[in-house]
């Protein structure tokens, strides 16, 4: 059981600020690290995996501090983000060298190879390799000496839906195991599936901290705004702002519409069909305005 | 202070890159030109000193150290595949230490036997031509291997460096400004190649003495510096 403490943690480059003065603790079980492309999470999982220095504060694994010290590796796995390996051996050469690097040896490497299923292929120049392929022999490579800590950047980055769900599942049993397993994504549904617990990053700020179906909430519940189009948007208009679920319209002449703004998701999605029906108007289009994974995480950093 | 599993990662590495042909090309080409020497010209001490201290030592050493001292590092720093060394619990300077000792035999390898064999074929060792400039070859394959496996550490454009100081500084300046001699890996060699064959053949700006010192000055100092980048070496994300 190992815990990774990262307290009021800056990481800049520059001028530019990558992290900004995050604390979490991330402990047994699977944890996702959410945020959108450029938010940090990589600088995050860098920091965590001893690559790179924090500018101020600490990282600590168990009480003891990470960066500069080569003899946290036995208890941590990383599996980067990046592709390069040494593409010129093979599986089973490249998962070997992984376990002697760690004073293991062969047996150790086989069984890796057994848990990410892969034993088919370790006799093939990892240069031949596909996307999915590789991301498994670089788990492979960070499971030879059972660490208590897996860190996997972007670990879905590229792989079919089976294998997607071959790592879920080996990661979810990890997590069973009591390991610390903590990976990071910018796809909200990768996190919910796999991660009972989630951390939320946005421009290099720690925005939210728990389980998924509190953030999930937080993100229904912010104002969601559409653009409708229907046979009569005046008298559309005036029926919806007559609800509370509504707070605002604006009649969008450029583009022919309605822009609604509604404060309650799931009262909103049930009335604006029924109002249309009751009034004899049809809708010729409803579109979400602002789902981009941006703008929700944006909203959560304000709340 | 040692890790076969890095030696051996290391010299695949080095020996199934592109860039290895050039290892085999230089000893090749020095041979050939070895050989054509001695069949149009026959044996003579002078000649065959001037080979061996034109090419093989001001020419081929330098590259040979350039491209195995940076390509034993410089390309896992790169493409950041030195994650999979860095995320385990092996000392940083074991690391250096262990790639230097590969660059170091692979440059050995590669300009020194063949120096010895150059010379042998030039005028059969006459005078200690062959044994003096193999001992030089030997020697600057050390602080070759340690100067151009601290510049892949620091540097991107390591190869690109390590050419201009190997060709420009070494092979020009060298020949034209004084000073630049004595600071010259390739000046030091001479001078324990001076030694082998004894005076007139061979003659270096620099004393003996004086070259030890620089020699292992150089090549502790540059090691070192290599343990310590490697050890706060960051790798940046990719945002």
């Amino acid at each position: 059981m190992s815990v990774l403490s990262i307290d009021h943690v800056s990481r800049w480059f520059g001028n530019v600020v990558a992290v900004n003065d995050v604390t979490m603790s991330v402990g047994p079980g699977v944890t996702g690290l959410l945020g959108p492309n450029g938010a940090g999470k990589s600088t995050l999982i860098n920091m965590m995996g001893g690559f790179l220095d924090p500018s101020t504060g600490g990282v600590t694994l168990d009480g003891e501090t990470i960066w500069r010290n080569e003899s946290v590796y036995r208890k941590i796995g990383v599996v980067p983000e990046r592709e390069a390996m040494y593409d010129f051996l093979t599986g089973r050469e490249f998962v070997l060298a992984n376990a002697e690097l760690q004073g293991l040896g062969g047996a150790e490497a086989q069984r890796a190879l057994a848990t990410v299923e892969m034993e088919y292929a370790q006799d093939r120049k990892i240069a031949t390799y596909s996307k999915g392929m590789r991301q498994r022999v670089k788990m492979a490579s960070a499971l030879v000496h059972e660490p208590s800590v897996l860190l996997l950047d972007e670990p879905f980055n590229g792989m079919d839906p089976r294998q997607r769900m071959q790592l879920m599942d080996l990661l979810r049993r990890m997590g069973a195991e009591g390991r610390t397993v903590l990976f990071s994504s910018h796809i909200l549904e990768e996190v919910e599936q796999l991660a009972s617990h989630i951390e939320v990053i946005v421009a290099g700020r720690h925005a939210a901290s728990g389980d998924f179906r509190r953030i999930r909430r937080l993100m229904t519940d912010r104002p969601h705004r559409y653009l409708v189009r229907s046979s009569d948007d005046r008298a559309l208009a005036a029926a919806l702002i007559a609800d509370p679920s509504t707070a605002g319209i604006e009649v969008d002449h450029g583009e022919g519409g309605l822009r609604v703004q509604a404060v309650d998701f799931g009262r909103f999605t049930e009335l604006l069909p029924r109002v249309a029906r009751e009034r004899g108007i049809r809708l010729l289009t409803v579109s979400p305005s602002d789902e981009s994974l941006e703008s929700v995480f944006s909203y959560l950093v304000a709340a | 202070m040692y890790n076969p599993t890095v030696a051996r990662l290391t010299y695949r590495a080095l020996l199934g890159r592109r860039r290895a042909a050039l290892l085999f090309l230089l000893p090749g080409m020095l041979l050939v030109i070895a050989a054509t020497i001695r069949l149009l010209n026959g044996a003579d001490d002078q000649v065959a000193a001037d080979v061996l201290g034109g090419f093989a030592l001001a020419t081929m050493v330098p590259l040979i150290g350039v491209i195995a001292g940076t390509g034993a590092i410089g390309p896992e720093i790169d493409d950041g595949s030195i994650v999979y060394l860095l995320s385990k619990p092996v000392k940083r300077p074991t690391i250096i230490l262990t790639k230097l000792t590969v660059a170091v035999a692979v440059t050995m390898v590669f300009s020194a036997v063949p120096t010895l064999l150059a010379g042998f074929i030039l005028n059969g060792n006459g005078q200690q031509v062959a044994v003096a400039y193999t001992v030089a070859a030997l020697v600057a394959s050390i602080a070759y291997s340690a100067l151009f496996l601290l510049l892949g550490t620091v540097s991107r454009h390591a190869v690109v460096i390590g050419l201009v100081y190997a060709l420009v500084w070494e092979a020009l300046f060298g020949s034209l400004i004084a000073g630049a001699r004595t600071l010259s890996v390739q000046q030091w060699a001479l001078a324990l190649a001076e030694k082998v064959t004894g005076e007139g053949l061979i003659s270096s700006e620099v004393g003996l003495t004086t070259a030890v010192v620089l020699l292992a000055a150089v090549t502790v100092a540059a090691t070192w510096f290599a343990g310590h980048k490697l050890r706060t070496l960051t790798l940046a994300g990719e945002e």
